[in-house]
């Protein structure tokens, strides 16, 4: 995926789609692994919560989650999204940077359990159709029902004339949208992404490149592996509580973590808006008035949608409450920022139809 | 676009266009192509001196800051001050309304050590080849 399509208009165009018509994002390069029953029935979901975080027991067929993988000290091997395919049947889908080190991972903490590990990452190419008006776009390659399919669940169904395809209804974006996965042929991708074009430019829809990718995830306060979660960075600090069932029974991580919940965080993660002129970028440090060094920016940009330049850092939680003055360091200059409410975006969600 | 004749070029895609010792500094078309968006210019006040090769603005797109080389030694007459409110200028028009500085130049001669817009042309093509390598 490049950082944008010059053919699109670039990344403020295609962040604009994205937020008012729909985008079209190949995600090919994500990871897919499948976890099944080998003999007994039962066997991967007792893998499945071993190395996540989520109940995965609380998914029905054709239900999705967030969760992520964990050390044992209670920081990210990956964040993933757990389908439930079938009776005992899983699909962990898996960030493209980390793929080798998480397959790994899972066959290795998942070798005493009843359970069948594949690795279907050559297998599909992902594509991610995102925005208000993706269902209408999809509506018109697909039969499935997508009007039953509700965010964070999937069903199967025909796309473009491949049969039964996985549509789920996930995204990286904080937008409505799909994320389906085809067969990975380069004949078969490239014909549906030209059919997906080809049937979005009613909607004007834009190829959307990794550039767009990451303002809208941002925006939307989405994790970014090795920036708001990384292997030093456990699940209280990054603010993800309510992907974390502690209460759910023992999984790799769980110990640690209560150790940690009891001594409470030495920092967290916040947002951020710029007050004086200038961007905080990826790296750049937090200061106190004094010019103390408190912190660091994970990500920081400017925000096509708000018009304002926006961050996450992690800050000492006395330092997190909304309306804190904070300083972030730019090119040896002390520039004013202010802690601020998280999500920056969050999408208005259209009322049930009566 | 093309690259204008009487401007010279760094290998770090600014542009000085000098007139006697008054010089006004940019970048290059292929640059703000590479950027994208700009929507941060910083700027040096008037009055600061430029020193060759060492940073004196930076320029900022959506996705990444960019740091800019002074193409030859002097002192800043005037920065574009439209530049603040309308960074996208550089986008727009990089070799005219998107100017960054006038400066009036330490030394004119040193714009013989730099690119014409030939030589500039057929270092792009270069890169161009690289990218798509």
């Amino acid at each position: 995926m490049p950082v944008e399509y010059p053919s699109s208009g670039g990344l403020m165009a295609e962040h604009r789609a994205v937020r008012k018509g729909v985008g079209l994002f190949d995600v090919s390069h994500m990871g897919d692994i499948r976890m099944h029953t080998a003999q007994r029935l039962g066997g991967a979901l007792e893998a499945v919560q071993h190395i996540t975080m989520n109940d995965a027991s609380k998914l029905a067929i054709g239900q999705a989650q967030y969760s992520a993988m964990l050390y044992p000290k209670g920081t990210f091997v990956d964040d993933v999204i757990v389908h439930r395919l079938g009776q005992d049947d899983y699909l962990l889908v898996i960030n493209a940077g980390t793929r080798e080190k998480d397959i790994d991972w899972v066959r290795k903490n998942t070798g005493s359990f009843d359970c069948a590990v594949e690795d279907l990452s050559d297998s599909y190419t992902q594509l991610a159709i995102q925005g208000p008006r993706a269902v209408e776009l999809l509506k018109k390659l697909t039969d499935a029902n997508l009007d039953a399919v509700k965010t964070y669940w999937f069903t199967h169904g025909t796309v473009c004339g491949l049969k039964n395809t996985l549509i789920a209804r996930t995204g990286y974006t904080g937008e409505d949208g799909f994320e389906i996965y085809v067969r990975s042929d380069v004949a078969t991708s490239e014909s549906v992404w030209n059919e997906v074009v080809d049937a979005g430019k009613e909607f004007g829809i834009a190829p959307c490149g990794l550039g767009a990718r990451n303002t809208l995830r941002l925006e939307s306060k989405m994790a970014l592996y090795e920036h708001e979660i990384s292997d030093n960075i456990n699940v209280w600090e990054a603010g993800l509580d309510r992907y974390c069932k502690i209460e759910k029974g023992e999984f790799i991580g769980r110990a640690e973590l209560e150790k940690a919940r009891a001594r409470g965080n030495s920092r967290t993660l916040i947002g951020l808006e710029m007050v004086d002129r200038g961007i905080a970028r990826d790296g750049y440090r937090c200061l106190n008035e004094n010019g103390d060094a408190i912190g660091y920016v994970t990500s920081g940009s400017p925000s096509p949608t708000l018009g304002k330049n926006i961050a996450l850092a992690y800050v000492p939680p006395a330092m997190s409450a909304i309306g804190t003055p904070m300083y972030i360091e730019i090119r040896s200059q002390k520039c004013k920022a202010q802690v601020v409410a998280t999500p920056f975006y969050k999408r208005i969600r259209k009322a049930i139809a009566s | 676009m093309s690259y204008p004749a009487q401007f010279r070029y760094t290998k770090d895609h600014e542009w000085i266009e000098a007139k006697g010792d008054i010089a006004t500094i940019g970048i290059t078309d292929y640059a703000q192509h590479e950027l994208g968006d700009v929507v941060f210019v910083e700027l040096p006040a008037a009055g600061s001196s430029l020193t060759t090769g060492k940073t004196f603005s930076s320029v900022e797109s959506v996705k990444a800051v960019s740091e800019i080389y002074a193409p030859a030694s002097g002192r800043v007459m005037e920065a574009n001050a439209t530049l603040q409110i309308k960074p996208e200028s550089i986008n727009s028009d990089p070799h005219g309304a998107g100017w960054l500085v006038k400066v009036k130049l330490a030394d004119p001669s040193e714009l013989n050590g730099l690119m014409d817009a030939a030589a500039y042309e057929a270092y792009i093509e270069e890169k161009k080849k690289e990218a798509s390598a």
